[in-house]
């Protein structure tokens, strides 16, 4: 053993002699000493007249690079307009931006004629076009035209295909050449080339097409919309998948793909490697060849058994159970896997070469999809792999958010259409990159409102800032008297104690004029009196006298100390998106009526925040920046009539909504409450009230419906919560039982056009740290809110 | 696989296998072959090689003109004119790359060489200063490969950054003959200046087949969206010009031009907004009488004022940067250098690496046939905002504009992005401030997602040695309806856990973990037992809290699952006296922190606990037995920027049989403790990332004079 030992050590020890006494200093050269390559690397040399070399361009020439012989920018635009056309078709080119000027974003849709037969998706389109808040009947006012012509499936073998669309077209007087005209389109060409022809010339229309190859795809012109089903919901849509967030997500399987495996044709490059990633166990790639009608034609040795294990594993398990999902090309380039696994939280793994993806002008996919390369599909598991978990559940969030926000109904897939189409007519009124990127999404962050993130209630964290520090309270009076009533003197006392008001506004919404100023409490903060419509919704008209972050919506007739304005706001600057308030009510799902119950008993939970006492974001029912931005023209006087400034109530909502709430009294809180909710998807937030609300019945003077907000005392006084509240009558007259049935209706009739329940409820409120505790009330901050 | 955070296997095979010694002479002989294998490979291989390369090489002391003159015979190749339908699908070869752990790729460039025609008239300049600085900078970052063999990105050496320098017939078939350049696939060109006159063509006219261009000038209508890249044209300013940042608000004027040589009709229309508003509209023109030696660069004129350039940007909220002959313009880069925000006339116009920047964040896009209406645009921008573009002008110059070796990595890394997707920068890496991105808050669990109540939580209890009150807080923990699953951390290793059978009997698995060191930071390590979101750290010794409290506590989680629930709250307060901070546990109308003897949060924080703990804090908290509850509260506040939740009125953990508990927090010395470790991790983390709030969470009907049997939760309130 020994002597064996010897001699191997001195083999080695001779043979590195050796090595090192031929070629030592040659040996740095070799691969294995990788730290000292870096010192040998043959760098770009260091030319010793670095110095003297001339620069690239003359600075003269640099800072002034025109020609006079150059045509007018004028006559060069006007040659441009000839030149790029239909498939160099630009904005500037192809789309006539004057149409949009005089009446702004408004779209129409020719009248759909009866004898014109129409898919289910296109008539979802059309559908969605005509609620939402852009649509006019009128084609003198439109910005868009939309046909009546279903376009969706341009596959001639298709049952749904529309035929002479050419002919069709040009007898329409508005088609001006597809000027300002929007085309949709799922599925273009045939087999076997699939290529992208519409099978009609659509000139210089806009086409919003899924499966948009980029080469045909015209960059800040066309759109790339995702494929989606027949059965793809109008409004609503079902929620993500993703219901808990977990690191190192312990899913089954790391990487799933289930599909069809073309044996020749387009598509089948991808599709028939896909099973060599296969491996049983965390990786499941699993193709069938069973597809058309001669699929045994083509059959190959892997078909059998293939046919076989495909049927062992069930799609949607796959799709819950698995981290990565491949989403390859097809015949076209989208398939509908690409919503699938997107709803599903399964991060999709791209393998589609050329595939514009859907809306990605506004949409940064490389934060909740792996944009693959099909020909380096082997890599793809490796790669997977080695993405960090942290980012995986970024990912998985992302997919979600985005799903929820632009996917997952046809009316969401339609208005990311419209408002990118928008965002193009004012570039400088139009939503950044992280708008529509971030929580709560571009169809949800309104450009019209302001541009700048700094103005919304969503993005302070990530942009490390914080709301302001005061509020502005927002009154609304009703009484008709020359002089003000007494509670709503005490209530500007009160809020005008705060430490943190800015300003008192009271909005007059009765046709006497207001009281002379005379009349009015001297404060220590500017109190204005504003007259306004007589409509309910008026409230969250936005005035462009808030400038603060923070409103506190009131009524004449809410009774609120000093301490719990002030306790209410230092909250609400801890969730400025939610409604901050005091009064609550909640909803229940009524099975035996079969629909939403509204009730204000006193319960155990609360998904309601009336906003007779509540602060919010003036975002959510704000107004404009203020100073120098947002107004085109000089402000106006102050008092003059409100001019109505946008926000997410006044512009989100299409017209037809607020007409239903401006009908149904009492509407506007369960309305403001349902909007709320549908942007953050969380309850508002109740915090600690002194003592209940005024229990009697407000005067009904003058106005009609005057006591807005303030349920009559019926309504309030404490009684058993969980039991069904249209059977208790009570004290609640028969105006009380109507105000109730009417709200109760005014939520069925939200749900129904919000295509779902957006409210959620809490179970907590939020009370001072020291809140009823024993100790002394010296040691309390807020020790009235504790008064009996 | 070849993650770059796998760990390898470090065991390799025995080298020496066990033999007998009747073999011994056969190894002699294999080991003498296997010598000589090596002596010969040294000799045959690395020897000529080297001398070889260290001619070549070892000489740094060159100049640019003593470099291979190269003669190009007028009938040599030229290459196609360039594919307008290149993608990196079509047009990439994406195998030269490969996969690499790093995920980079390697760039290499070509020797410099000068060009020449057949009668001996050079083709081009050999190289500018600019294009020097570009290649210098490719050469000394990570992406550089010297070997031609492994690179994935070739770069010629040939400059082309201003087409009016080069002779673009011969240009082209020097590119063509370049070693490596198989139709232009992979090839990387810059350019900075394209076309000529008459017709000013928006990309580079050289011929150049596949090869992807960095361009200063390009139109929507030459760009290859996702293959060419477009870049700023660089002004050299920005190297001889020292411009201090300036604070960001309102400026002298609201709207300059300084731009010379503009087309008479878009300078009328800029008159025209000038005589509508004013003095706060200024617009300048080149000197026309300048004296000598004065460089005309440097200055700029309006009627006979005369103003320096580019010291002149900065006294303008909006400056124009309107297209010449070119799209691309020089001028951008000082202006925003200058922190003026840009306004943008130039349609068709694709704005320097608008592939990742998001320049709607730091200019205005006015189509040139709004010109007449710019005054009202920009009076339309928030104050707030334009502050926001000017400091984000001024980064977006400082990372991607003020010099070229600024401009080649970003090329290289929009280049590096795109083959490795998965790696790639994120859109808040390429575009916030450096201000921004250290404020801002990226919590990790950033969609809005209430749990299902169904799914339950975990409770952990962390014991040493107390069973009886172990058992009791376990009998006690099993009550809470939502309850999934019981986890003992066993954190004595001198000592085993009781025998199954005298565990309680509860209704939810119970599972005992045994660690190996007794360290605190076992209570906040993600066992692969924890299945629930929701994780409750419970000491062995806390019996006093209700079934209704611990359920409620659970409640309120659901609401907030990114934060953390606790009951007994703590304060941090800033010590004038002493400049630090200090620990308070007294009645305050405040809390910051929630004790973890009994707390509710996200499983997640475990993950971050155990692996991405800041400084050396984890080993810290366990050297010290103490503070790990301060380094959670620390670590939750700083990943996600919110506050903690404080439920129920709950101050101290207090029971009868356990006075140790209170009888230490009294202690004066744990009191210094606790601070002490407050202002450790505060230097650690950089920040005091801990938020301070008012309130804390009751039931909805809590204290409300209602039937007690008809709340949810009526058990809740001793302190």
């Amino acid at each position: 053993m020994q002597t064996r030992k010897k001699y191997i050590f001195l083999t080695f020890l001779a043979s590195w002699l050796l090595l090192f006494s031929f070629g030592g200093h040659q040996l740095r050269r070799f691969a294995f000493f990788s730290g000292r390559k870096a010192e040998a690397r043959r760098n770009w040399p260091r030319w010793t007249d670095r110095s003297l070399l001339k620069n690239f361009a003359d600075p003269k020439e640099l800072q002034s690079d025109g020609d006079p012989s150059l045509p007018s920018p004028r006559a060069r635009r006007a040659a441009r307009l000839s030149v790029y056309k239909n498939s160099r078709c630009r904005m500037e080119t192809c789309f006539d931006f004057s149409r949009c000027e005089k009446h702004g974003f408004k779209v129409f849709t020719y009248p759909r004629e009866r004898d014109q037969p129409l898919s289910e998706s296109y008539g979802k389109i059309l559908t969605s076009i005509e609620r939402s808040r852009y649509y006019t009947p009128n084609p003198e006012e439109a910005c868009l035209f939309i046909l009546s012509i279903d376009t969706l499936d341009r596959d001639h073998l298709s049952g749904q295909y529309v035929r002479n669309v050419d002919e069709k077209i040009r007898s329409f007087p508005l088609w001006n050449g597809g000027r300002n005209h929007l085309i949709f389109n799922l599925y273009s060409g045939t087999w076997p080339n699939y290529t992208e022809d519409l099978g009609f010339d659509i000139g210089q229309a806009i086409l919003a097409k899924a499966s948009f190859y980029t080469e045909s795809f015209r960059p800040g012109f066309d759109i790339s919309i995702p494929l989606f089903s027949k059965d793809h919901p109008q409004r609503g849509g079902e929620r993500g998948w993703l219901y808990q967030d977990s690191i190192q997500p312990k899913k089954k399987y790391l990487l799933v793909f289930k599909g069809k495996r073309y044996l020749t044709g387009i598509g089948s490059g991808t599709r028939n490697a896909l099973h060599h990633i296969h491996n049983g166990k965390d990786i499941i790639s699993l193709t069938t060849c069973k597809h058309g009608k001669d699929w045994e034609k083509h059959k190959d040795t892997r078909c059998d058994k293939d046919n076989v294990d495909y049927e062992k594993f069930d799609y949607q398990e796959l799709l819950h159970n698995s981290t990565f999902c491949i989403v390859p090309r097809g015949r076209r380039l989208g398939s509908f896997r690409f919503l699938e696994a997107l709803q599903a939280a399964c991060i999709p793994v791209l393998l589609s070469d050329g595939w514009e993806l859907p809306f990605a002008e506004a949409i940064d996919w490389g934060k909740a999809a792996v944009v693959g390369s099909e020909r380096l599909l082997l890599q793809v598991p490796s790669a997977v792999r080695c993405i960090h978990p942290e980012r995986v559940l970024a990912f998985q969030q992302q997919t979600q958010f985005l799903w929820d926000a632009y996917f997952s109904s046809v009316d969401k897939i339609v208005h990311t259409t419209l408002e990118i189409i928008k965002d193009r007519l004012l570039p400088h009124r139009s939503r950044s990159r992280f708008l529509w990127n971030t929580l709560p999404g571009g169809l949800l962050a309104l450009p019209d409102f302001s541009t700048h993130p700094g103005d919304f209630p969503f993005y302070y964290l990530q942009r490390g800032s914080s709301p302001s520090e005061k509020f502005t309270a927002f009154i609304r009076a009703v009484s008709l008297t020359s002089s003000p009533s007494q509670p709503i003197l005490r209530l500007i006392q009160a809020i005008s104690g705060s430490q943190y008001c800015a300003q008192i506004l009271v909005l007059w919404s009765c046709e006497k004029p207001p009281p002379p100023s005379g009349k009015w409490p001297q404060t220590a903060v500017p109190l204005t009196v504003i007259q306004g419509r007589r409509k309910l919704s008026d409230r969250f008209f936005p005035y462009t006298a808030i400038q603060t972050d923070a409103v506190l919506s009131l009524d004449e007739h809410t009774s609120l100390s000093t301490s719990e304005v002030d306790f209410a706001f230092v909250v609400w600057r801890s969730f400025p998106e939610r409604i901050v308030g005091f009064p609550t009510r909640s909803h229940f799902w009524d099975a035996e009526q079969r629909r939403w119950g509204y009730t204000s008993k006193w319960t155990n939970e609360l998904s309601i925040v009336l906003t007779a006492a509540a602060f919010y974001h003036r975002y959510l029912a704000g107004e404009g920046p203020a100073g120098r931005g947002a107004r085109p023209h000089p402000a106006p006087p102050p008092c003059s009539l409100p001019r109505y400034y946008h926000n997410l109530f006044t512009e989100y909502l299409p017209a037809g909504l607020r007409e239903l709430v401006d009908g149904l009294t009492a509407c506007e809180d369960i309305l403001m409450n349902v909007l709320v909710a549908t942007v953050t998807k969380l309850p508002p937030i109740k915090v600690t009230q002194r003592k209940q609300h005024k229990e009697t019945v407000p005067q009904q003077v003058g106005c009609k419906r005057g006591d807005v907000g303030t349920p009559p005392a019926g309504e309030r006084s404490p009684s058993p919560p969980r039991s069904p509240p249209a059977k208790v009558k009570g004290t609640a007259g028969a105006a009380g039982s109507r105000r109730f049935s009417q709200r109760q209706d005014c939520l069925n009739q939200l749900v129904d056009w919000f295509g779902y329940m957006p409210l959620v409820s809490s179970q907590l409120r939020l009370d001072p740290v020291l809140f009823k505790d024993q100790v002394s009330v010296l040691r309390k901050k807020y020790p009235r809110l504790e008064k009996p | 696989i070849m993650c770059a955070s796998a760990k390898y296997n470090t065991r390799g095979p025995a080298l020496i296998p066990r033999m007998k010694t009747k073999h011994r002479i056969y190894y002699i002989t294999l080991f003498s072959i296997v010598l000589l294998g090596l002596i010969a490979t040294g000799m045959f291989q690395f020897w000529p090689h080297s001398i070889e390369s260290a001619s070549d090489w070892t000489v740094e002391k060159r100049s640019v003109h003593d470099v291979p003159v190269v003669k190009l015979p007028a009938d040599s190749p030229i290459p196609e004119r360039g594919d307008l339908s290149c993608r990196m699908h079509t047009c990439f070869d994406v195998y030269r790359c490969g996969f690499n752990p790093k995920n980079k790729i390697k760039v290499y460039i070509y020797s410099l060489k000068k060009y020449v025609d057949e009668y001996g008239t050079s083709v081009s300049n050999t190289i500018s200063r600019e294009y020097n600085e570009l290649l210098t900078a490719i050469s000394d970052s990570e992406f550089y490969t010297d070997d031609v063999n492994r690179a994935c990105l070739f770069v010629p050496s040939i400059d082309v950054l201003n087409q009016n320098a080069l002779r673009i017939k011969e240009t082209a078939q020097a590119l063509a003959q370049l070693s490596r350049w198989d139709r232009g696939t992979n090839h990387l060109l810059f350019n900075m200046l394209p076309g000529g006159p008459p017709d000013y063509n928006t990309a580079l006219d050289v011929p150049r087949d596949r090869a992807l261009l960095a361009g200063g000038g390009f139109s929507t209508w030459t760009y290859r969206q996702g293959y060419d890249v477009s870049i700023p044209v660089y002004s050299p300013l920005s190297g001889e010009v020292d411009l201090p940042e300036r604070g960001p608000g309102p400026r002298r004027y609201f709207i300059l031009s300084s731009q010379m040589a503009l087309h008479p009709e878009y300078r009328s229309e800029l008159e025209a907004l000038q005589a509508e508003n004013g003095e706060s509209v200024l617009i300048l023109d080149k000197c026309t009488n300048l004296s000598d030696g004065v460089p005309a660069v440097r200055k700029r004129c309006h009627k006979n004022l005369v103003f320096d350039y580019p010291q002149v940007l900065q006294e303008s909220t909006f400056c124009v940067v309107l297209r010449g002959a070119r799209l691309g313009q020089a001028v951008l880069s000082d202006v925003l250098q200058a922190g003026c925000v840009p306004v943008i006339i130039a349609d068709s116009y694709i704005l320097p690496f608008s592939e990742v920047l998001d320049w709607k964040r730091a200019a205005v896009v006015i189509p040139e046939e709004k010109m007449p209406e710019m005054y009202s645009i920009l009076q339309s921008v928030p104050q707030r905002q334009i502050e926001e573009m000017q400091r984000q002008a001024r980064w977006f110059w400082e990372a991607y504009f003020r010099s070229m070796k600024a401009i080649a990595l970003a090329t290289l890394q929009i280049i590096n992005d795109r083959i490795y997707p998965y790696a790639a920068i994120s859109y808040e890496e390429w575009n916030d401030p450096p201000a921004v991105k250290w404020s801002s808050v990226s919590n990790p669990l950033f969609l809005p997602l209430i749990p299902p109540q169904s799914q339950g939580f975990t409770a952990i209890v962390l014991t040493y040695d107390r069973v009886e009150s172990l058992f009791r807080v376990i009998t006690e923990v099993s009550k809470v309806p939502s309850l999934s699953k019981l986890l003992v951390v066993w954190n004595n290793q001198n000592k085993n856990p009781p025998e199954d059978s005298l565990w309680p009997k509860i209704r939810v698995p119970l599972k005992v973990v045994r660690t190996a060191e007794n360290k605190l930071s076992n209570r906040f390590f993600p066992y692969d037992e924890i299945e629930t979101e929701a994780v409750l750290a419970i000491d062995d010794d806390i019996i006093m809290l209700t079934s209704d409290e611990l359920q409620f506590g659970y409640e309120v989680w659901r609401e907030f699952p990114d934060r953390l629930v606790g009951y007994p709250g703590r304060l941090h307060l800033w010590d004038h006296e002493m400049n630090k901070w200090k620990y308070e546990s007294e009645w305050t109308n405040e809390v910051s922190m929630v004790l973890t003897g009994a707390a509710f949060y996200h499983k997640y924080f475990n993950y971050l606990y155990t692996y991405k703990m800041p400084g050396d804090i984890k080993n810290w908290v366990d050297a010290h037995m103490n503070c790990e509850d301060i380094a959670m509260n620390f670590l939750v506040a700083n990943v996600t920027g919110k506050s903690v939740i404080k439920v129920t009125p709950r101050k101290k953990f207090k029971c009868p049989e356990c006075t140790a508990i209170d009888g230490l927090s009294l202690d004066q010395t744990h009191m210094v403790e606790r601070s002490e470790c407050i202002n450790k991790f505060a230097s650690v983390f950089g920040t005091m990332p801990l938020k301070v709030v008012e309130h804390r969470a009751d039931p909805v009907l809590y204290k409300d004079d209602f039937p007690e049997k008809l709340k949810s939760f009526p058990n809740i309130g001793s302190l």
